[in-house]
């Protein structure tokens, strides 16, 4: 449409130049006092991005309000507003900046607060290439400088610079700085930065920010420009990572097309290459990368495409496209670091909902292995997690999820966890190892699948899972619905509570986390059966929604089947066929459901049976009904 | 055809004809990494919810952000619609434009008015600018979101427009009565967004969040998008009143007393109502001249937009009540 004017061209190729390096994403850590707000504004006013009516409100407020001396702009005053409302109440946790200079374009992340520090931190800092840590030159290494780095370093920053400023008042000396650079490398050098740069500044007076200051000639290392403006940000480090593209979305706009949507996360790719995805183990090539602007004869992190593959394999939003041949792990257990982030504090076995890319699954934590102290940088011991606390903790969720550890890629390492109820977003995550020993054994893809071996029996497989207190009636119940299902040639198999706890699950005894445990196994095992094609019985008190909840979940839709063996703990007690709840009266065993432990009922069972009014065969026959309902049998 | 018309049936061949043929030039790495950002966040928002629509503006950011939209989602089309809200004191121009487009493109535009608004006689000269924008735009787009039960809708809003929109979340919670709570909003971590909501509840998400006013007019020459012309010089009808430079775009205008239009040689940094609108005066008559001209512009884009003068903190109350 456009003619290529000379002018046009002239145009283009200068601010094509100009936006050389693309954007670099930092934070700057600190507090007001270390001169933040005056670095920042400092920075916005030399890369001259502010308007002649914003120069003159600052210049007006700087006469009115001002800290800075007769006639000087006091740049501190530019991002005012944000103190001001988080006194009112008003949740701010990250203000973003931004600037440009010929090279690149810069976003900042600031910071504001005291009290939420942790949290508001982690936030500015888990989209940053880099970290500008502020230093007083009179004060040096606080304990808070120690925080600001091991957050940055916690949150997989590459890069810090340790911005040494109010060097006017410290008569910018040499040896202060290399003596606060000194204390400072003995705090960061054993953690993991990729380069740690320490910069002498004055923020007030612009000396090493833009220019070279002349009042520390001694400085041979660059001004902070000079180093935002060369330093590789993340994106650019990625591209050496082996390829990953979480699925974003189905690109289907037709019967003849069908590609998948994504932004890279890692690596190259190109027509061609192997891919595999991750969860299910299957194998493509990449036969086209399509963008609006062409198909492309390559394309790496950073870049949002859609793959089309060269043959069909089954794969929807949340799956992990990746190189075939170095894969990301695939478990539903692993170790991360956690920062908590909600009022309610985190409780080991609650489930949250947690996010990865387009994954998202039922998770709990099954220890809480330590938490960080931040102030005194210890491990301590401890059994929760409250707001803005660090915890190293083993999770598990109800579906396998694909990742890489956090250190190596934050993209396809990072999550989220959510409450079920409030929707809150609650905690941040980073994944440090897979628990399965073996994270290099990959979900092999049989091509005998559940489909074939369940159509082979003339039945749909089901779990069945009566819940109930101890006495109610499950197992009879559920003895007496698998000897109807074997008269009439169903293929089945029993999980019983007393059978699997003297095997399987021997290790696990009666409290809230082994509850848990001893649930998910069993879950587990059902799915396992449901695959080979199987109805399976499983008799279990399961006292809590949440661990049916999750077995729910490992299931397929219409898969799992909750029968309520409803009767009233009286009646329990007096039949007491096993005779524990007279032992837990005497106080011999703890723990013991609808004694001294809750018992939650279901809310909507799919079949709700209550023991106290019809016999047991009569129980039978209604699940027996409700699995022809349900098509499970013909 | 007019030239815009024709500029606009070319646009659209883009995104509707054959496969395209690939760039000449490459996009600047800022503007690539800013295009893939955005591309992401409306990947996100198609993949996770169940009725979202796009917040049309018409002017030089919903021209970005459907331009974004157009290659996200390619080559399927923008699997949502669009949703204007029509004030009916729009320039002229911005909605031959935006009819052009939309048909072009066979995108589905929505169109919201508030007709019990117009039966009272709100309008800017009659109910001065805040009534006007309270009953016209605000209350007429809240009226949109619950007439077709959105629950997600993209704004165009940038976090450099304006001190408070600094911190605005790129997802952004509202309540059941599209009220923004600042003191209930996510922490936003990554590129991780928590998109859960109950009914009746709602998203607003703004894909734009990190561009400047440059980033939009340089993206818009990169790309060759079309613009509303009246982002472009040309002598037209005005009026100075209180320093500022208001254009008579039809005989609605009211004039006070010994006022007279005057031609003068204008173009506009944003568009909204035109009686609420304030142009400069600008040589500018490409989107190259506009280009040069931002690189060495020495006032800030929202002095034009007279509803924030109205009061201090008027876009904070603003965005509670459910204004961009």
């Amino acid at each position: 449409m456009n003619i290529m004017t000379p002018e046009r061209a002239a145009l283009l190729d200068r601010l094509t130049r100009a936006g050389g390096r693309g954007v670099l994403r930092f934070i700057t850590c600190g507090s007001v006092d270390d001169g933040k707000s005056t670095l920042i504004g400092r920075l916005l006013y030399d890369s001259k991005l502010l308007f002649e009516d914003q120069i003159a409100t600052l210049e007006r407020d700087s006469k009115k309000h001002g800290t800075a001396g007769e006639n000087e702009i006091d740049f501190a005053l530019l991002l005012d507003g944000l103190e001001a409302e988080r006194e009112q109440g008003i949740t701010i946790d990250v203000a973003y900046r931004f600037f440009s200079t010929e090279k690149r374009k810069f976003i900042v992340a600031d910071t504001p607060g005291h009290e939420q520090y942790t949290r508001n931190m982690a936030t500015g800092a888990s989209t940053a290439d880099l970290a500008i840590i502020l230093v007083d030159a009179r004060k040096g290494v606080l304990t808070q400088t120690r925080r600001h780095t091991w957050i940055a370093d916690m949150m997989g920053i590459r890069h810090a610079v340790l911005a040494v400023n109010k060097m006017d008042l410290a008569g910018h000396l040499r040896a202060r700085f290399h003596e606060i650079v000194s204390d400072y490398l003995r705090v960061a050098e054993a953690l993991g930065f990729d380069t740690i740069t320490p910069i002498p500044i004055s923020a007030r007076y612009g000396d090493n920010i833009f220019q070279r200051s002349d009042n520390m000639a001694w400085h041979d290392g660059p001004t902070l420009m000079e180093h935002l403006e060369s330093v590789d940000t993340d994106a650019a480090e990625a591209l050496d990572h082996p390829f990953r593209m979480p699925v974003q979305w189905v690109n289907r706009p037709d019967a003849d097309f069908r590609g998948f949507s994504g932004s890279i996360a890692g690596g190259r790719i190109a027509p061609g290459d192997e891919i595999a995805a991750a969860q299910s183990g299957k194998t493509a090539k990449i036969a086209r990368i399509v963008t609006a602007d062409g198909d492309l004869d390559s394309a790496g992190a950073g870049q949002a495409v859609t793959l089309v593959l060269d043959r069909e394999i089954d794969i929807a939003r949340g799956d992990m496209l990746a190189d075939a041949k170095a894969r990301p792990a695939v478990s539903g257990q692993f170790a991360a670091e956690i920062l908590w982030m909600a009022e309610e504090e985190m409780l080991p076995g609650r489930t949250y909902l947690l996010k990865a890319g387009g994954q998202v699954t039922p998770v709990s934590v099954t220890t809480l292995k330590h938490k960080l102290n931040v102030n005194t940088f210890e491990r301590e011991p401890g059994v929760s997690l409250q707001l803005n606390e660090i915890g190293v903790c083993n999770l598990s969720t109800a579906r396998a999820i694909a990742f890489d550890p956090y250190a190596e890629l934050r993209e396809t390492g990072a999550f989220i966890l959510i409450d079920r109820f409030t929707h809150q977003t609650v905690a941040a995550g980073m994944i440090a190892f897979s628990l399965r020993r073996a994270s290099n054994v990959h979900a092999q893809a049989m091509d005998v699948t559940k489909a074939r071996r369940s159509e082979l029996k003339g039945q749909k497989p089901a779990i069945l899972w009566f819940t109930g207190l101890s006495g109610a009636g499950k197992s009879t119940i559920a003895n007496l619905v698998e000897q109807k299902l074997a008269a009439i040639g169903r293929h089945t198999y029993s999980l019983d509570g007393d059978n699997v706890r003297h095997g399987l699950n021997r290790d696990l005894g009666f409290t809230d986390v082994d509850r848990v445990e001893n649930i998910r196994r069993i879950g587990e095992v059902a799915k396992l059966f449901v695959d080979a094609g199987l109805i399976v019985t499983c008799s279990f008190i399961s006292p809590f929604r949440a661990e049916r909840m999750m077995v729910r979940e490992m299931a397929e839709p219409g898969e799992f089947i909750e029968v309520f063996v409803d009767a009233p703990l009286e009646a329990c007690m007096a039949r007491d066929p096993k005779g524990l709840y007279r032992k837990a009266k005497a106080g011999e065993i703890k723990n013991f459901t609808g004694f001294d432990s809750p018992y939650e009922a279901p809310e909507a069972p799919d079949l709700h049976l209550k023991t106290a009014d019809i016999t047991a065969e009569a129980a039978a026959e209604e699940v027996i009904e409700q699995l022809i309902k349900r098509g499970v049998i013909g | 055809m007019s030239d815009i018309a024709s500029q606009i049936s070319a646009y659209a061949a883009r995104f509707t004809g054959v496969a395209p043929a690939g760039r000449a030039r490459a996009l600047s790495p800022h503007l690539a990494a800013l295009e893939a950002e955005s591309i992401h966040i409306m990947r996100e928002v198609a993949a996770e919810f169940a009725n979202p629509v796009m917040l049309y503006s018409i002017g030089k950011d919903s021209a970005v952000m459907l331009h974004l939209a157009l290659k996200a989602f390619y080559p399927s089309r923008p699997p949502f619609p669009l949703q204007h809200v029509d004030t009916t004191w729009k320039f002229r121009d911005m909605i031959a434009y935006r009819d052009a487009l939309a048909e072009a493109l066979g995108l589905e535009m929505r169109v919201e008015i508030n007709e019990e608004g117009l039966k009272r006689g709100i309008g800017p000269f009659a109910s001065g600018s805040s009534l006007h924008t309270q009953v016209m735009k605000t209350e007429a787009l809240r009226a949109a979101m619950t007439r077709h039960g959105y629950d997600a809708a993209f704004g165009g809003a940038r976090r450099d427009e304006e001190k408070s929109r600094a911190k605005e979340r790129i997802f952004s919670f509202r309540d059941a009565h599209h009220g923004w709570d600042p003191r209930n909003q996510r922490p936003e971590l990554w590129r991780t967004y928590n998109t859960r909501i109950r009914k009746g509840e709602s998203i607003r998400v703004f894909p734009l969040s990190n561009w400047t006013e440059l980033d939009i007019w340089q993206y818009i020459l990169e790309e060759d998008i079309p613009i509303v012309p009246l982002y472009l010089a040309a002598e037209r009808p005005v009026v100075e009143r209180d320093g500022q430079i208001l254009m008579a775009d039809d005989d609605r205008f009211v004039f006070e007393p010994g006022e007279t239009p005057q031609m003068r040689r204008i173009r506009f940094r944003t568009l909204g109502c035109y009686p609420l609108t304030a142009a400069i005066e600008s040589d500018a008559d490409s989107v190259e001249a506009i280009v040069m001209e931002m690189l060495t512009a020495r006032t800030s884009e929202r002095s034009g937009r007279l509803i924030d003068h109205d009061e201090a903190g008027s876009m904070e109350k603003k965005k509670r009540e459910g204004y961009f």
